[in-house]
């Protein structure tokens, strides 16, 4: 350290914040990157025994190193350019995917003060990253040049549009309970056990918000920007090798952030259920793996919306809901039942 | 602490507002639409970083939740899908320029003559007061929105509101040719609705035992 210091002379403060940064970066990015291979795994084998069939099982011990096997296979495989595609476009769309899935975990509390930018205004930066996350999509549809993937490009725009608001209007009901932007405030208001957890109040909004986090995630039944059965998987349909593999990375990491976040806001975070087990960075894994479980389960079961169905499930129906649910929550904390939304 | 004789915070914001500027000129002066949206995109974002140097995080995240992840989109939307004739769109460049170029100086005057350094200069305006690191912007804005700032508030939400009204009934048409469905009724719908089931006696094939050559002559003959 000391050699270090006399290196960098006056820089040295500079250099100690950034280096550290970066490690703590490293530190969240990295069994990000591990959770994001092993949710393939495990939706594959989860969807795979809820149709009767085994799931990968050759690569490793219960095929515990398809996740590699495949990131070999994408990362050796050619990234073609389609000749009539807008070439600086098409390679920025993916990284437009990526970047704000990894952004928004800066402010994402793990336990107790383990954050690494604790502001105030988390709550609406990670809502400000998720919406810049659709870029990604638009800009590889339009600049692939081709029909299927400009219209899931199309679709894929409208739907999170419209989903947004339901999600934002959802989470506008938790900032009202919590009195705080903070995501680690908002953790500490619900503590004192599995009643005060936000779910329970919040009941309409929490639902609404996982739904409208499936349709921002563009995961089934809402995948309608994939479509593999109508527009041969929509926007990424140009895309090859690990230029494919980044937008697969970037919905994964996504599907783990609205968890993570549904988790945060209306579970309890890290919190533990019942006083008599302590709270513990454990419990969020659970709650967040829980929520993954769903979305898994959602794939496996429902079939996909019709797209019109889509736009009046989140204007007509969810946009109301949550309007109506804020302003009983706003009415009801001038009641003497205040207590029971905070 | 300095970086090349500048400090840390002046060298973010002159890289910021290098961009900006940067991204805001090629918004007008880039030929393809959609490439004059993503430069308004860049543009944004960048602004929001030099509102973040400002210590006003909440209209920093706010211009990024609205105009880049709602308000862009929809252009991009629109913009994307237009069939846009690039030759066409210079076409009348030459014949609007005489009457352009005196009405955009005008502005860019009186723009100077108001926002100059004669009322904005550094003397005039107090540099913002440095906050201590509890101080939350998002919940002084709020106070100040519905407490000093109630009336033009609430004027603004009705003027949106009417708006928003205005839109939707320009835009409405009804068009009675579509058939469209109403969702509630197929919800509400039950099986007495689709199905009548009729109770009656099952019914048995007669069996025919004599004469089956002679019937099969007589449908020949015919």
């Amino acid at each position: 350290m000391e050699w270090l210091s006399n290196l960098f002379g006056s820089y040295w403060p500079a250099v100690e914040i950034t280096g550290w940064t970066l490690i703590k970066i490293i530190a969240i990015v990295a069994p990000l990157m591990g959770a994001v291979a092993y949710l393939t795994l495990a939706e594959r084998k989860v969807i795979g025994y809820m149709q009767v069939r085994i799931g990968p099982n050759r690569v490793g011990y219960f095929g515990l190193l398809q996740p590699l096997a495949d990131g070999i296979k994408l990362l050796f495989k050619e990234v073609i350019l389609p000749t009539a595609s807008n070439k600086a476009l098409f390679l920025l769309g993916p990284v437009l995917a990526i970047a704000p899935a990894f952004a928004a975990w800066a402010v994402v509390p793990f336990d107790m003060n383990m954050v690494l930018a604790d502001i105030d205004a988390g709550l609406l930066y990670i809502l400000a990253m998720t919406s810049v996350a659709v870029y990604g999509v638009i800009i590889a549809g339009w600049a692939s040049n081709s029909k299927y993937a400009f219209l899931g490009s199309l679709r894929s725009a409208a739907q999170i549009v419209s989903y947004e608001i339901a999600m934002g209007f959802a989470l506008v009901g938790v900032l009202m309970c919590a009195n705080s932007l903070n995501l680690g405030k908002i953790v500490m208001g619900q503590s004192g056990g599995l009643l005060h957890w936000y779910f329970l109040p919040l009941f309409p909004l929490f639902i609404v918000y996982f739904i409208s986090a499936v349709a921002e995630t563009n995961r089934a039944p809402f995948d309608v920007a994939e479509g593999e059965s109508e527009i041969v998987a929509g926007f990424h349909v140009e895309y090859s090798g690990m230029a494919f593999a980044v937008f697969f990375l970037a919905e994964y990491a996504n599907m783990i952030l609205v968890s993570m976040l549904a988790a945060l806001m209306f579970l309890g975070g890290w919190l533990s259920p019942v006083s008599f087990i302590p709270d513990s960075f454990l419990w969020l894994l659970a709650k967040v793996g829980f929520l993954l479980f769903l979305f898994l389960w959602f794939r496996a079961t429902f079939p996909r919306y019709r797209y019109d169905q889509i736009m009046r499930l989140g204007w007509k129906v969810f946009i109301p809901i949550t309007i109506v649910w804020i302003v009983f929550v706003g009415g009801m904390m001038q009641t003497p039942w205040a207590h029971l939304f905070h | 602490m300095t970086f090349f004789g500048l400090h840390f915070q002046d060298l973010v914001f002159y890289t910021l507002a290098i961009i900006l500027l940067m991204a805001g000129l090629r918004v007008i002066t880039t030929r393809n639409p959609v490439y004059a949206a993503l430069y308004l995109v860049l543009a944004f974002f960048t602004a929001a970083g030099i509102w973040l140097l400002l210590e006003a995080e909440f209209l920093a995240i706010t211009l990024v939740l609205v105009y880049v992840g709602a308000v862009m989109v929809l252009f991009l939307f629109v913009v994307m899908m237009l069939d846009i004739n690039l030759d066409r769109l210079r076409e009348g460049f030459w014949k609007a320029l005489p009457i352009a170029l005196p009405v955009g100086g005008l502005m860019a005057v009186e723009m100077v003559m108001i926002v100059g350094v004669r009322n904005f200069g550094v003397d005039k305006v107090a540099a913002p007061a440095k906050h201590p690191a509890g101080y939350s912007n998002t919940a002084e804005l709020g106070r100040v929105l519905y407490t000093d700032y109630l009336l033009a508030f609430e004027l603004a939400s009705v003027v949106l509101l009417v708006a928003i009204v205005a839109a939707i009934a320009l835009t409405l048409r009804e068009r009675r040719e579509s058939k469209s469905m109403d969702p509630a009724k197929q919800v509400l719908v039950k099986k007495a609705d689709r199905l009548r089931i009729v109770k009656m006696k099952a019914e048995v094939e007669k069996i025919v035992v004599s004469d089956t050559d002679a019937a099969a002559d007589v449908k020949e003959s015919k």
